[in-house]
């Protein structure tokens, strides 16, 4: 769904704001300000991009696990470039995030380093490394915050002094200290490298004019080796060890604990993943969430919406309207108001029905990735994922996917082998239904009763299995073990959770706005030419004699093929028995990916395969729906 | 006390564990950033059926799959040493 540039998942909010940033205080022309490059460097989940979006104006996702930034964002503050980057542990090229971090520091003139203030001994191996590499670096020394309720005391000037660059405290949260970025953008400077390293590096730096390069080579980056020509170095871990040790001895100066205290959080966290408590405790996330998203908004909410706002009020006040000036029963007034009008169905499918259920799936999902749950989820089904090939990180892209498969999809990049990426788009066309699409399988559901919803999950949880047991079985190769750091559980704050909530729902809303008006002027359009009936007379053995549907149904499939959940909306207004409502669900739910997402899929995946899956859904969606017909009707 | 190194992905839950030998490798490097290096102390938090493993370091808590779990060895340690973890 998101645009796919390197200005990142989200356009600024305001391209004033940025005018306005970009020239405060400076009387410098454009040429000579685009000058300076700053990179926001940091471990995962440490702060970056609540400093990028303060810095840039801009808006990027911020969540509590890490890899909520898996791409490089660019942005703008006075005179400089601002870059946010997919957090990393060290510099190197492990993963493919690593790579894009990997590059951007060797770029950039200032590298400013968010660190995670509670996890220094974590935190500062990369702080190290950077200065080794000979980098102008400021330290965002965060969440200042947490180290006061945890009773920990940092002598901030102590370790300034060691590490040799300058050390300022805050609070991303709450954005105290940032009114020192300005300062640290300053004052950045090169630090104290390990002295054990000068002769080594001095040596290589011959090769490669810079002291960045010439670490990283002997640290044993393929990528950089190749480019100045010459082999890697075999001293990575003897150098990691070394800087390790280092670490270690500037922590034992600088960080003292007052007291230790377990904080009720801490202690969510390790039931979280406990067998005996994590599962009750998933059965309850769940369940709340079924109670909000398929209780709350999917029926009274959307009942209220749909019925009265949409079909009561909106529906004849615009028919009224349209039909004053032209007849409802001409070509263009079949168009416009008929079955599949493009002001009245189809404003109400989007504002009405999916808008609501939009906004309480994101928002569901906005306080599941603030809570910290997530990492632990991941842990606790690692092991059922093994079996279909995957590690439980994948849990995170896959968890997403229920908000937009599309976005979703990207976020398969924080997995650890291209295998693996494979297996988990896979699974996320197949067989995870997006929020909008979901929304209307929530509200068809909600009719059939229990056993139709009992029944759908089931079937689509076996294809999701199956898909990643038979790619499992044919793709070469093996799982990468689980190792995720778990950050700390928090309670969501609700600035965050609503602003992300806004974002992602209107971002969603833009995107399939068009495709659903573009939708319904072509099924408006096939309807009036004729060319509906044609479609469904050919597609009447699979529909009717498969399937067992009505013969209308196959309208559904194509709107489906513009939008998964365009085909769902398709279906709403036919009169199914519940049986039937089922078939038809699971059908269209593994029906064809979206247009976007089938672009996201090219672009991460390749084209082959992205029309293996396009072409597999038809596949799969047919077979499925029709095997269970014949089972159930 | 034990001191014959066991594979990590067998320890009790709750033990204080040393940490006597991590493979080469990718998972090798990225636990060295992470603080867990051989001679180091950690625990172990949880071990969920299936083998999965959740350590402790300082702060840090880090989960490991089975099949990286299975090759790290250890050995136990004496317990609880209030100051530390
Ligand atoms: N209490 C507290 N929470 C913070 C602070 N800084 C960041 N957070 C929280 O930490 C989490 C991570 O913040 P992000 O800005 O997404 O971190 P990031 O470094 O961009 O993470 P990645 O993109 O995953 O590398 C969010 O849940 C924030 O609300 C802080 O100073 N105090
Ligand atoms: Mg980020």
């Amino acid at each position: 769904m998101h645009n796919q540039t390197d200005t990142g998942p989200f356009q600024p909010a305001s391209p004033e704001h940025i005018e306005k940033h970009r020239h405060v205080g400076l009387d410098v022309s454009e040429t000579e300000v685009h000058g300076l490059s700053v990179a926001l460097v940091g471990n995962p989940n440490v702060g970056k991009s609540l400093v990028f979006n303060y810095l840039s104006g801009m808006y990027v996702d911020v969540s509590n696990y890490p890899g909520t930034t898996v791409e490089l964002i660019k942005g703008h503050y006075k005179a400089y470039d601002i870059h946010d980057t997919p957090g990393v542990y060290g510099i190197s090229a492990f993963t493919a995030e690593e790579a894009v971090t990997r590059d951007i520091v060797l770029s950039a003139d200032i590298v400013l380093n968010v660190v995670d203030a509670v996890h220094l001994e974590r935190d500062l191996f990369l702080t190290q490394q950077l200065i080794d590499m000979g980098k102008k670096v400021a330290v965002i020394l965060n969440f200042m915050d947490e180290v006061k309720t945890l009773g920990l005391r940092i002598d901030t000037k102590l370790l300034s002094s060691y590490l040799g660059v300058p050390v300022f405290e805050t609070t991303a949260t709450t954005r105290t200290g940032f009114d020192q970025l300005d300062d640290a953008l300053l004052q950045a400077r090169r630090g104290e490298q390990d002295s054990s390293l000068h002769h080594k590096l001095h040596t290589m730096l011959s090769v490669t004019g810079s002291e960045a390069e010439a670490l990283l080579i002997l640290e044993g980056d393929e990528a950089t080796a190749l480019r100045h020509g010459v082999a890697t170095g075999h001293d990575r871990e003897l150098l990691y060890i070394g800087r390790r040790n280092r670490v270690n001895i500037v922590i034992n100066a600088v960080l003292s604990e007052t007291n230790t205290r377990t904080r009720l959080a801490t202690l969510f966290g390790r039931w979280a993943v406990n067998a005996w408590t994590g599962i009750p405790l998933l059965l309850l996330a769940l369940y709340l969430i079924y109670l909000f998203v398929g209780k709350l908004v999917a029926q009274d909410v959307v009942s209220f919406t749909e019925s009265t706002l949409g079909k009561n009020l909106w529906e004849p006040w615009i028919q009224g309207i349209v039909t004053r000036f032209i007849s409802p029963s001409s070509w263009l007034g079949t168009i416009l108001v008929g079955e599949f009008g493009v002001v009245t169905m189809t404003v109400t499918y989007l504002l009405f029905l999916l808008l609501p259920l939009v906004i309480a799936f994101y928002l569901s999902l906005a306080i599941m990735e603030d809570s910290g749950y997530l990492p632990r989820l991941a842990t606790l089904v690692d092991r059922s994922l093994n079996s279909i090939g995957l590690n439980g990180a994948a849990v995170i892209p896959l968890i997403l996917g229920f908000g937009c498969v599309t976005m979703a999809t990207i976020t398969t990049r924080l997995l650890g082998s291209e295998r693996e990426k494979t297996i988990a788009a896979a699974i996320l066309q197949f067989a995870i239904p997006c929020s909008a699409q979901l929304a209307v399988v929530a509200a068809l559901l909600a009719g059939a009763g229990f056993g139709a919803i009992l029944i759908y999950s089931i079937t689509i949880f076996i294809v999701f299995v199956a898909v990643g047991t038979v790619l499992d079985r044919i793709l070469p190769g093996a799982t990468t073990p689980l190792l995720i750091d778990l950050p700390p559980m928090r309670l969501p704050r609700l600035d965050n959770v609503l602003r992300k909530t806004t974002y992602r729902t209107y971002f969603f809303m833009k995107e399939a706005t068009p495709w659903f008006f573009a939708g319904a002027l072509g099924v408006g359009i096939l309807q009036v030419t004729g060319l509906l009936t044609v479609w469904q007379n050919l597609l009447a053995p699979l529909t009717t004699g498969w399937l067992q549907l009505p013969r209308e149904a196959s309208t559904a499939f194509v709107m489906g093929m513009v939008r998964r959940d365009f085909g769902a909306a398709g279906l709403y207004v036919l009169a199914l028995k519940p049986h039937q409502v089922v078939v038809a669900l699971v059908t269209i739910t593994l029906f064809t990916p979206c247009i976007a997402s089938l672009m996201v899929m090219l672009k991460e995946r390749g084209w082959k395969e992205a029309l293996m899956v396009w072409t597999g859904t038809w596949v799969v969606a047919f077979f499925v729906g029709g095997v269970l017909s014949q089972i159930l009707i | 006390m034990k001191t014959i190194p066991i594979p990590l992905h067998q320890v009790k839950r709750g033990s204080r564990l040393i940490i006597s030998e991590i493979p080469d490798g990718r998972a090798k490097a990225q636990l060295i950033r992470l603080g867990v290096v051989k001679g180091e102390f950690i625990r172990c938090l949880e071990r969920l059926p299936g083998g999965t493993i959740v350590i402790q370091k300082h702060r840090q808590e880090i989960a490991i799959g089975v099949a990286l779990a299975r090759s790290i060895l250890v050995t136990y340690a004496a317990p609880e040493n209030p100051s530390k973890a």
